[in-house]
């Protein structure tokens, strides 16, 4: 597995690590993490065609602090593997002081919602993302809540917004706007 | 037949309003999480609550006079169901159904909502986790209760 891994890949960029459930597991650093998960999806003989998860794990008060983790799949179509679907953890090592990592979504689309995930959840930067918002709490909120420093049981108000209210010139002028935008 | 009985009942406009409104209490159908299975249950044909006149789940919530509120309520959705509640006609009523809209249940955490009557105004709560369905409709017999003596002048 790892021979494989060592034939494609160029030397230091990745570094193997035994894990307890036996699923292949490698640290690669932070810069060449675009690289490496190219050439893992791209080489014929690897195939890594999936990107099943994006998550994080917080080691406060470890430095570095965060470890990102990213789930990949092979779906096994031919290749070195036969026809056996392997997978393939890659941990990238984050420092607190500058939380970030570049982005996937160059590479796979469904990295796009993941690394908000891992924003909202973690305040992982994600350098290079077109759309970097929150997805799971709420756009005002403060705070990322997988942080193990965060105080999970908070209590605030519950913010509960008025009704909208409308004139009935800005009703008319928003229906207009529809009638037109849907003409064009 | 001069002394033809005439069908008439006189009773005051109260009481004639509140078993109006209590017997025919229209929920919303607004689920939130396990706790509306068993709200499904009720309304099916093994519990159903339509014995108490209260099983036409109304898709909308202008045509609703009852809110039950089953399951967690997280903050981010916390807008949407007062929203739903502003919506809702007069004279409109809430049931908060389990532990978790009534006060978190194991929720307690930043997301979930302590208590859904920091958002609307509840009339009756049912415990349970969930309630069984047999609960939620004491819970709606508690709440005809609550109807029926209900004042209109005061």
């Amino acid at each position: 597995m790892f021979e494989l891994l060592e034939k494609h890949l160029p030397a230091g960029s990745f570094e193997p690590v035994a894990s307890l459930d036996g699923m292949p597991t490698v640290y690669v650093p932070r810069e060449q993490l675009v690289a490496t998960m190219r050439t893992l999806r791209d080489t014929p003989e690897l195939r890594y065609a999936f990107l099943a998860d994006i998550t994080a794990v917080d080691f406060i008060p470890r430095e570095p602090r965060y470890e990102v983790v990213y789930l990949m799949a092979s779906l096994g179509s031919g290749g070195a593997f036969g026809d056996a679907a392997k997978r393939l953890r890659v941990k990238v090592r984050v420092p607190g002081t500058d939380p970030s990592v570049p982005t996937l979504t160059n590479l796979w689309k469904a990295a796009d919602w993941a690394e908000r995930e891992l924003w909202d959840m973690f305040g992982i930067r994600v350098d290079g993302h077109a759309d970097l918002r929150r997805i799971l709490m709420p756009e005002d909120w403060e705070g990322h809540p997988g942080r193990r420093d965060y105080p999970v049981q908070i209590k605030e108000p519950v913010k509960v917004y008025e009704p909208l209210q409308v004139s009935e010139e800005e009703f008319v002028a928003n229906i207009q706007a529809s009638r037109d935008r849907s003409k064009r | 037949m001069a002394d033809l009985e005439i069908p008439v009942l006189t009773t005051s406009v109260e009481k004639m309003v509140n078993w109006a409104r209590r017997s025919s209490i229209w929920p919303v159908t607004f689920g939130l999480a396990c706790c509306a299975i068993e709200m499904m249950a009720m309304s099916a044909g093994r519990y159903d609550v339509a014995r108490f006149g209260a099983e036409v789940f109304r898709g909308s919530p202008r045509q609703s006079d009852l809110m039950i509120v089953a399951g967690r309520l997280s903050r981010k959705m916390a807008p949407v169901l007062r929203r739903i509640y502003d919506q809702m006609p007069e004279p409109k009523y809430v049931i908060s159904m389990g532990a978790c809209a009534s006060v978190g249940g194991v929720f307690d955490n930043y997301a979930i909502v302590q208590g859904v009557d920091q958002v609307v105004p509840v009339d009756v709560f049912v415990p349970g986790c969930p309630p069984r369905p047999e609960s939620l409709i004491y819970g709606i017999v508690q709440l005809q209760r609550k109807i029926d003596h209900a004042k209109l002048y005061s």
